[in-house]
């Protein structure tokens, strides 16, 4: 492979790892801290993508739409927790599975009835339009920099929110201890609502800043919510350090699984294999460490 | 010194499952009144705290803290009411540092008084200001302990209940503990201590209540208590 493809390639997958990481992290989050298992998960980067491209066209703008999106999404959050996720805290993970699997076919559903069932696609912002030439034969688009660069911010911000705030540490208190958290004066009925739409709100804006590049289409949400399942398997679930880890591995092999071809014995593996790598990934992960990369060991 | 009732309650009946545990127990504490609540294992202290404290519910009975009553009300809000707990086995976040196990508890009291400060508490554990940024868990048994009452009173609470707070612990830190407890009784917080240890109790409680089965056997001065060795020879086997 030439240097130059290498270069993107490496880009690209960073790009999508930190994309991934910022669905990873909520799913991770409340499994972590709320002991919830949420296959719903996905389904809000979807409702952020649909939400992204028909703000959009309303509101003119895909900033006004990601902004207006965001605010709806931590609305839907901190409602769904407030009406079914709280009533799954003392429930075996059966149940869990079962709700938030209704769940993914209740927004289904109602994606079809109020967007339809056809694929969009939604502009890239003139003001983030331009690519940006790295090398003499080497230019790359701006939109997907500034993707990057607002998911390392977002993820330097999360740290800082769970590591040096008061909310972090009762919420970091809770996951040791909610009974001793709550005898604190604590409602930690409260933070696990905050976590909880926090997590959605996440989710969706993957969802709204991915739709320039990705297209917007049903069963999106399904596709990320596999691999982000793999991302917090990889990392170890419950920690957000790991899935940082976990997303930007599973970003550059998927990404590099998709370009490379290799010869095995005079067999071409060809680039449609692609999809196996990151399960592949998966298994000598957890071959290496059963409870992943940055997992408690059990 | 007839003082504000700060915990009342009255007839508590509790169950874990199907056996009753507490038949209908009154319990109160007054402001500034040191109660020791004493008897054998498995004869409900902890369970009467925990159903004060809202952690376990009573099937029948009633709680009010200051007049209000909180018989059905979350922990959380017991807790705000001015109500903290020392529970047995401790409780610390391992997953914490020790600064990070006081900061995150810190609040004005019900009444807005902000008299335990981090500082004030620092200077009171001198043992926990050298271990600041040490996490929960690497802490000591008696630092441990140390760590949850100060976190305690991080909550400028109005009472202090204490379960089994010098249990398990080398002589000399139990001491330490104990000390403190005098202090923090000097300190004008009332506090409810269970504890096996009669002559720790005896001499720190105002006032000392004795559960036998899930009932009250004794409730009056800790000092009649002790003139009456036959009481507790018969109910608490020392």
């Amino acid at each position: 492979m030439e240097l130059d493809t290498f270069l993107i390639q490496v880009l690209n997958g960073v790009q999508y790892g930190l994309l991934l990481f910022l669905v990873a992290s909520g799913l991770t989050l409340v499994f972590g801290i709320m002991g919830i298992i949420n296959l719903a998960h996905g389904s809000f980067y979807m409702i952020g993508a649909y939400l992204a491209w028909s703000l959009s066209q309303h509101l003119g703008s895909l900033a006004l739409a990601i902004l207006a999106g965001v605010v709806l999404t931590v609305l839907i959050g901190m409602a769904l927790e407030w009406l079914l996720i709280n009533k799954l805290y003392h429930r075996d993970h059966l149940y869990q599975v079962l709700l938030t699997y209704g769940l993914i076919l209740v927004f289904e559903e109602l994606r079809g009835v109020i967007w339809g069932n056809d694929v969009h696609g939604v502009a890239i912002p003139e003001w983030l339009g331009a690519s940006i030439r790295l090398t003499d034969t080497l230019a790359y688009p701006v939109y997907r920099l500034w993707i990057s660069a607002v998911c390392l911010v977002l993820a330097v911000l999360m740290y800082l929110l769970i590591q040096r705030t008061r909310l972090g540490m009762m919420i970091r208190a809770g996951a040791a201890n909610r009974e001793m958290v709550q005898s604190l004066g604590i409602n930690i009925q409260l933070v696990y609502r905050v976590i909880f739409a926090l997590g959605v709100a996440l989710a969706a804006f993957a969802g709204m800043i991915a739709a320039p590049v990705s297209s917007v289409f049903p069963g999106m949400g399904n596709q990320v919510l596999i691999i982000c399942f793999v991302v917090v398997v990889i990392g170890g679930i419950g920690s957000i350090k790991g899935a940082m880890a976990g997303a930007i591995l599973i970003g550059l092999v998927d990404t590099f699984g998709k370009v490379v071809e290799v010869d095995i014995g005079g067999f071409r593996v060809l680039p449609e294999l692609a999809g196996t790598t990151i399960y592949l990934l998966m298994a000598v992960v957890l071959l290496w460490r059963p409870e992943g990369i940055f997992g408690k060991r059990l | 010194m007839a003082s504000e009732v700060l915990i009342e309650a009255k007839g508590i009946h509790t169950y874990y499952g199907a056996s009753h545990i507490l038949h209908g127990v009154d319990f109160s504490v007054r402001r500034g009144e040191t109660v020791g609540l004493m008897g054998r294992n498995g004869m409900g202290k902890s369970t009467l705290l925990k159903s004060m404290l809202g952690l376990v519910r009573p099937r029948e009975g009633e709680i009010r803290v200051k007049g209000r009553d909180m018989t059905r009300a979350a922990p959380h809000a017991i807790a705000r009411a001015g109500i903290a707990y020392v529970p047995e086995g401790r409780g610390i976040f391992p997953n914490l540092s020790v600064r990070e196990n006081l900061v995150m508890a810190a609040r004005p009291g019900s009444d807005g008084n902000l008299d335990w400060t981090f500082a004030r508490v620092a200077e009171t554990f001198p043992r926990l200001a050298e271990r600041m940024r040490h996490g929960g868990g690497q802490l000591s048994g008696g630092e441990q302990q140390m760590l949850t009452i100060g976190r305690a009173l991080m909550t400028n609470p109005d009472i202090l209940v204490l379960d089994e707070a010098a249990e398990g612990l080398a002589p000399l830190i139990s001491r330490e503990i104990w000390n403190i407890i005098r202090r923090i009784k000097e300190a004008g917080i009332a506090t409810v201590i269970v504890d096996k240890n009669f002559n720790a109790v005896s001499a720190i409680a105002d006032r000392t209540q004795i559960l036998v089965k899930g009932a009250t056997v004794y409730d009056g001065p800790s000092a009649e208590l002790r003139a009456q060795p036959e009481l507790r020879a018969r109910y608490l086997g020392v």
